[in-house]
């Protein structure tokens, strides 16, 4: 792949002064469990090979996964470069990554046997507790490379594999739906399911009673699970910096300026040992890094790609993260730091008010100006201190950034959600809820 | 693509001898350019090209598929796939439904290819687009996001079918973003189409309209929270019937699950008789149009729900053979990294005979709620946002609100429609998510539709 990589760098410095090459190859292995059986086995390759130039100060740029046809990617850059975006910045030069463990070689080694045996297990383990409920699972096995090399001599290359497990049970009774799951991913393989398999557990305990809420301010917990349901969109947003740039964030201008609760700390962490979203450098070979994004009540730093940092006068933060085009800023993956207060703690505190574990809806508002309303897919009615039972046809309503200004406590019990995001449970003194 | 062409036919010789139940396999080239203004800049412009390909094997049962770029080891590529249905297969029970050997070449219905559009005048459109945006003071940001594709497949399988079909792409999502210093607004429109380039011609007056609206939302107050009488627009209705009924209807979340076979049984009242929803691929011209499925299956024309009824569902080959009912063509994949699954295609609440003013007048106190978002569904509950509402008081149209988040329950909302309107339009701006396939090109559309007791988000 290296030597691909070089070969078509030669091609387009021949004719372009400035040129990057961007190589994947990935491997995924889906074991699929459906209606609580075995469904479907499946093997996916895939390749992208995409060239960014810089000629007569504009950029071009083309993408292919055809091998054949090197000339064609080379041809057709040059031809978007001449209606292309002002080359108003330079590619990344070569620099000293950070060590970022990502590849455990055990993944590979995981057999379809083995995949299929842990799915059915898990699915076993739940049946016995709930048997009528109807489990969908999902395992997979990856392992990709990436590659990029450029006309500043800059040539950076990791392989990353990763393993990942998801499970999810449906349970309807009359015209009631309930839905629970959990799961986990990690580049090491996951050999131990019992705290997915409690997390769901525990979801069905606490669903058993359906009971009802009523319409107003109420204090409430988010689970991770909820906060990334809820929370998460609008500050990812928030912390672009193309959108502070534009002016489209809330925090532009507020760097340093107290505006969130002391306790919350947040950093943008790729350099997690092991972990899916973790990596040495982004998609332009710019080094990765933990940076801190809410310290001190305050936001410390936006996140950068070469272009957008060009234009605002800053560094390149490591985030020029690829979607299928150009690279654009992006989050690697959002890290809250953990508080001191176990859940059962939080919930023992308030009187009134809901236990919040998966928001439906929530990411479809206004997320730039940090407003967030869906309806509780799974949450439960906290009462004298206890949880007493699921609540359903309720939706919660509110502005993020109001939110974040003062947290009554942060938990303790912090965990990954999906690859990209780690969160504790949090509480929250009031939030509008309206329930029919 | 003439190369895939003879390694398409090569494969259909060696799926007879293979030994699964049933064999399959797609290819595809595809062509796209993609061009993105963020602010007054123009941001990233660029052309892709991509090649591929998949096979899926059905044994006792259980599928194993494999996806693939390289087309220079397709014996063992159909050897994992075999493998893969080998160890998954545990239920012989398990057929796809009949359905007729085909052989069709199909091309795009399009006039112009429009990958092959010169990128200048692209550029020169969306530029006097960006233009009138940016006549608005209060304008903070533009967001223009345009991409076309082209692309030509084959289909062969181990029943004898040959299909190739060219079809092309067209969206634009253009974002007006306002601020005042305080809060930030926006507002949006999606449009799209089976690939002409003039459905997204001469929206000046919309896009005007959205840069207005934007920095109008700015002083507009939050709708209250609760149950509240609304009017959907054309546009959000067909969100609507998208979100809380289309999914709802895709077999694959019903077949192998007793107790939503029970809920969802043909005969069920799920509306007032004057509700009839739609979805099918063989209306022509709309971005969910097509005259085959990702199976081989002819397209067809489903009615959903007839005079309020549940009277059918959509399916994939073996959806149908579970379920005892006729395939209807709705098993789709995104592209080829993707095994075929239920999906919706043109889905749309058929007119009525109320006036949008009826509507209105009947109205005490209520919202008028327009545009989208988006939308997501758990099946039992909905969300579906709104990109605009306005407040109604006294059968007349009042002041703008901030955009709402509606929920609802299926089994209850569908019954709340009360009256529905006689002005059906579809949109063509959405793609739809499915089990990682997204975006997948689907329209909907409605009439103006009343929605009684109608859960809002808010204050």
């Amino acid at each position: 792949m290296s030597d691909l990589a070089i070969e078509i760098l030669s091609k387009a410095t021949a004719v372009a002064p400035a040129a990057e090459v961007f190589i994947t190859q990935s491997e995924n292995t889906p074991v699929i469990f459906e209606a609580n059986r075995l469904k479907g086995i499946q093997n996916k390759e895939g390749r992208t090979i995409a060239l960014r130039i810089l000629k007569d100060g504009r950029v071009g740029f083309a993408s292919s996964n055809k091998l054949d046809n090197l000339d064609w990617l080379v041809q057709t850059a040059v031809e978007t470069s001449q209606f292309g975006a002002p080359a108003d910045y330079n590619l990344a030069v070569q620099s000293t990554f950070p060590t970022v463990d990502s590849y455990d070689p055990g993944v590979e080694q995981i057999n379809l046997s083995q995949m299929v045996e842990t799915g059915q297990q898990m699915i076993n383990y739940l049946l016995a507790h709930t048997p009528e409920l109807v489990c969908d699972a999902h395992l997979n096995r990856h392992k990709s490379t990436v590659i990029v090399v450029n006309s500043e001599g800059l040539t950076a290359s990791y392989t990353r594999s990763a393993f990942s497990l998801d499970v999810e049970g449906t349970l309807i009774s009359g015209t009631d739906m309930l839905f629970v799951g959990d799961g986990e991913n990690s580049c090491h393989p996951i050999v131990d399911t019992q705290r997915i398999l409690e997390s769901i557990r525990l979801q069905l305990e606490r669903s058993k009673t359906l009971t009802t809420t009523k319409s107003d301010k109420m204090p409430v917990i988010f689970s991770p699970n909820g906060v990334a349901s809820a929370l998460v969109s609008p500050l990812f947003a928030a912390f672009n910096g193309k959108l502070v740039l534009e002016g489209a964030s809330p925090l532009e201008g507020k760097l340093g300026l107290a505006m969130f609760d002391e306790k919350i700390e947040l950093y943008d962490d790729a350099t997690v040992p092991f972990r899916p979203s973790s990596s040495p450098f982004d998609d332009e070979g710019t080094p990765c890094q933990c940076l801190s994004l809410i310290k001190d009540c305050a936001p410390q730093n936006f996140l950068y790609d070469l272009k957008t940092a060009a234009q605002a006068q800053k560094k390149s933060t490591g985030h020029g993260i690829r979607g299928g085009g150009l690279p654009v800023p992006s989050a690697k993956a959002f890290v809250f730091r953990c508080g001191k207060t176990s859940p059962d703690d939080m919930i023992a505190d308030i009187k009134e008010g809901l236990f919040i574990e998966q928001v439906m809806g929530a990411t479809q508002g206004n997320i730039l100006g940090g407003d967030f309303s869906g309806n509780i897919l799974l949450g439960y009615k906290i009462q004298n201190g206890r949880l007493v039972g699921r609540v359903k046809d309720t939706m919660v309503f509110g502005n993020v950034y109001e939110l974040l200004k003062n947290a009554t406590a942060i938990g303790s019990d912090g965990r990954w959600v999906g690859s990209n995001f780690f969160a504790p449970s949090f509480y929250f003194p009031a939030l509008s809820v309206s329930s029919k | 693509m003439p190369q895939i062409d003879d390694i398409a036919r090569q494969l259909a010789s060696k799926f007879s001898v293979c030994g699964a139940d049933y064999i399959e396999a797609h290819f595809e080239d595809r062509v796209a350019s993609h061009i993105t203004y963020r602010g007054k800049n123009l941001e990233g412009l660029g052309k892709s090209a991509s090649i591929g390909g998949n096979i899926r094997a059905l044994i006792n049962g259980g599928w194993g598929f494999v996806s693939f770029n390289s087309f220079d080891n397709l014996d063992n590529q159909i050897k994992i796939a075999l493998e893969g249905a080998r160890l998954a297969g545990n239920n012989p029970s398990i057929r796809l439904a009949d359905i007729p050997k085909a052989i069709a070449k199909i091309d795009s219905t399009c006039k112009d290819n429009p990958v092959q559009i010169p990128l200048k005048q692209k550029k020169e459109l969306l530029e006097g687009y960006n233009a009138i945006m940016w006549q608005k003071p209060q304008l903070q940001t533009s967001i223009i996001v345009y991409g076309d594709s082209c692309k030509k497949s084959m289909f062969v399988n181990s029943s004898g079918s040959l299909i190739l079909q060219e079809r092309c792409d067209v969206t634009l999502n253009i974002a007006a973003v306002a601020s005042d210093g305080n809060q930030i607004q926006q507002a949006s429109i999606s449009v799209g189409s089976l690939g002409e380039f003039s459905a997204i011609q001469q929206l000046d007056e919309q896009i005007k309209e959205i840069a207005e609206r934007a920095s109008e939302l700015l002083a507009a107050p939050q709708a209250k929270g609760g149950e509240h009488t609304v009017i959907l627009d054309p546009v959000l209705a067909g969100v609507f019937v998208h979100e809380a009924f289309g999914h709802l209807s895709e077999a694959d979340f019903i077949y192998e699950n007793d107790k939503m076979r029970e809920l969802m049984v043909l005969g069920k009242q799920f509306g007032r008789p004057e509700l009839n929803i739609v979805d099918g691929a063989l209306i022509p011209g709309l971005r969910g149009s097509y005259q085959y499925d990702d199976e081989g299956t002819p397209a067809s024309k489903t009615y959903l729900i007839k005079d309020g009824i549940l009277t059918s569902r959509l399916h994939s080959r073996e959806t149908a053979a579970k379920m005892n009912e006729k395939p209807t063509g709705n098993a789709r994949a995104v592209d080829y990294r993707h095994a075929p699954i239920v999906r919706m295609t043109n889905t749309y609440i058929e007119p009525g005979e109320s006036s949008f003013e009826e509507m209105l007048s009947e109205i005490k106190d209520g919202i008028y709620a327009r545009n989208w978002y988006g939308g997501t569904t758990s099946m039992e509950m909905f969300t579906f946002s709104a990109g605009e509402a306005y407040s109604i008081k006294n059968g007349k149209i009042g002041h703008l609100l901030r955009p709402v988040v509606l929920s609802g329950n299926v089994f209850q909302t569908l019954q709340n429609i009360d009256a529905i309107g006689n002005d059906l339009e579809m949109n063509q701006g959405g793609g739809c998510g499915k089990g990682n396939q997204y975006p997948l090109p689907v329209s909907n559309g409605s009439p103006h539709i009343r929605l009684q007791k109608c859960l809002i988000g808010g204050k």
